[in-house]
């Protein structure tokens, strides 16, 4: 009994401290958002807040232009998320409901998405959107995302674990597919399209490399570019306080998005991981 | 399969067309287009482009400082997915113990997940900041050594994987644990009852049973390593000091759109895509081989 009670607190000991350390990078970061600017050079570092707060992510938000740069953010994180859930749950759809000539074909072929990551076709789709023009556009931003591997393989594990009398029942009553697939997949499927939500929307919140290619107009740059733009001013001493503030409001976003659906979250990779 | 909905011959078809469009056009062709590139020279103008052979990945595997980048990526990406994965795994196994309270733990390491490799690197950077810096501070007092990354190379990759594995903790040990609750807990009931010890029972049956789970992270953390890293890259050391921390991705970056260098940097593509097919087989392999096991 004494040994089970020493396992318990020992356990929970470990664990509450890595947490603490792997937690303490972001609050270190958060206690130096909140100094001065010389308070933040002191030495030994600080541990402790001070009051500057307000201050520094004020001066974050207008030396960057920051609520531009997280609107921007937010457009296409939001359009490009929903987009994949839309485009994902059609081709599920498909795929699952149908038999057509070129299924054998297409599956596979949206699942190379994962081969294909940015880097291994980058010249060329940098001067797609070139000849396009759509450099320093929303088009470019959003529209390259939309197809989801992931969301396919989601949307299809599920679709594939509803009973045949479903589909059978609608087509007695006379729906077509549309409907069927409006008005009774669809709702059934909220805990998958809510999971991935999360995961395409702090993906693309994320996303650095490319948004660093295709906007260079400094209204159209999203949030990530702007902790560069912080980086990067012509000040020889970083001015650590403003840069960890207009880090903590380029984190908060995601993170607020992950921790209010984090069941969703959960539920989402328990699927992806019995695949 | 059964049809579902038969009868349908052309609804199918516009269901996946929006999918395989976008696949086809932003993927798939300009893929293409890069390992064709690949193979051709273009005039400094971009007026002329001539059909050179292996002539490109020739200059590549003789340059010195790509052969020292694809090194650099190895190493750089052992670190992170060995690294990253025992630790994460290690806390999974710790927060799917039957004890109470263990369901706070589970989602308490989540969150990492949300931040941003460049996020991550600020975050980084100023915890390593050789003036003001916490991390510096603490180790200095520790051993005695100040350490640098602005211009100790060695000091530099490690930091940068410490950093990576931090921000990939919350994504490895989300799989770990939803891994974990898969493995029968009678597997390990019969184990025990045999004899075996907990430390035997792991190694023996419940990691040989995770190895899908394994295999994807492997690939997940690979792609990451490689690529996704980039922004904690260019936000931390641009590469430096003195090219240590150039991995493949921000050479790639830098020969394509800094050197302007298109056909040789479409054969970094090439490679690239090599290295990402070969880990995909493996994962591949892994999970099969495990499937077959299974039955």
């Amino acid at each position: 009994m004494k040994k089970q009670v020493l396992y318990t607190v020992g356990l929970h000991a470990t664990l509450v401290l890595i947490l603490l350390g792997v937690a303490f990078p972001v609050y270190f970061a958060f206690v130096i958002a909140t100094h001065t600017h010389e308070d933040a050079y002191a030495f030994p570092p600080k541990l402790l807040p001070g009051k500057q707060f307000l201050a520094n992510v004020l001066e974050a938000w207008t030396r960057t232009n920051m609520g531009r740069l997280m609107l921007n953010s937010a457009i296409v994180a939001i359009a490009v998320s929903l987009g994949k859930i839309v485009l994902s749950i059609l081709a599920a759809f498909a795929f699952t409901h149908f038999r057509f000539r070129g299924r054998v074909l297409l599956f596979p072929m949206c699942m190379v998405t994962q081969m294909l990551p940015l880097p291994v076709r980058i010249v060329p789709a940098y001067q797609l959107m070139a000849s396009f023009h759509w450099l320093n556009t929303y088009y470019a931003l959003i529209i390259p995302y939309l197809a989801s591997t992931t969301g396919i393989l989601l949307f299809r594990q599920f679709f594939l674990t509803v009973p045949d009398e479903l589909p059978d029942a609608a087509r007695v009553d006379g729906a077509g597919p549309l409907r069927y697939l409006w008005s009774v997949l669809v709702p059934l499927s909220k805990t998958n399209i809510a999971a991935l939500f999360v995961i395409e929307f702090v993906y693309m919140w994320n996303e650095y490399l490319w948004p660093l290619l295709v906007t260079t107009n400094p209204s159209l740059r999203v949030a990530q570019i702007g902790l560069k733009m912080l980086l990067t001013t012509e000040r020889t001493v970083a001015e650590w306080n403003v840069i960890m503030a207009g880090t903590i409001l380029v984190m908060l976003p995601p993170l607020v998005v992950l921790i209010l659906m984090r069941r969703q979250f959960a539920q989402g990779i328990a699927m992806q991981s019995t695949k | 399969m059964q049809a579902r909905f038969p009868g349908y011959r052309i609804l199918p078809y516009l269901l996946v067309f929006p999918s395989v469009a976008v696949i086809i056009i932003f993927l798939v062709v300009p893929f293409i287009q890069a390992a064709i590139q690949s193979f051709r020279q273009t005039s400094p103008f971009g007026t002329v482009s001539s059909f050179v052979g292996i002539r490109q990945y020739q200059l590549l595997f003789s340059d010195p400082t790509y052969m020292r980048s694809l090194l650099t990526s190895w190493y750089f990406a052992l670190l992170v997915i060995l690294g990253g994965l025992s630790l994460s795994l290690f806390i999974a196994v710790l927060v799917t113990r039957k004890v109470r309270g263990m369901a706070f733990y589970q989602v308490a390491f989540i969150w990492t997940y949300a931040l941003s490799p460049a996020v991550a690197g600020v975050i980084w950077a100023l915890l390593f900041d050789p003036a003001i810096g916490i991390g510096t501070y603490v180790f200095s007092k520790l051993t005695g050594v100040s350490i640098n990354f602005t211009i100790q190379g060695a000091t530099a990759i490690l930091i940068l994987a410490a950093a990576a594995i931090w921000n990939m903790l919350g994504y490895n040990v989300c799989f770990y644990i939803a891994g974990l609750q898969n493995v029968p807990r009678e597997l390990e009931e019969a184990a025990r009852v045999d004899g075996a010890g907990p430390w035997r029972t792991f190694w023996l049956i419940t990691f040989p049973m995770l190895s899908p789970t394994t295999a994807f992270l492997v690939f997940v953390n690979t792609i990451y390593a490689f690529f996704q890293v980039f922004g904690l890259i260019d936000i931390m050391t641009k590469g430096g000091p003195g090219g240590a921390t150039e991995i493949l991705v921000y050479k790639l970056y830098r020969d394509a759109f800094i050197r302007v260098r298109y056909n040789y940097a479409s054969a970094q593509s090439v490679v690239l895509f090599l290295i990402v097919a070969a880990t995909a087989i493996f994962q591949l392999w892994v999970s099969t081989r495990r499937a077959v096991y299974l039955r």
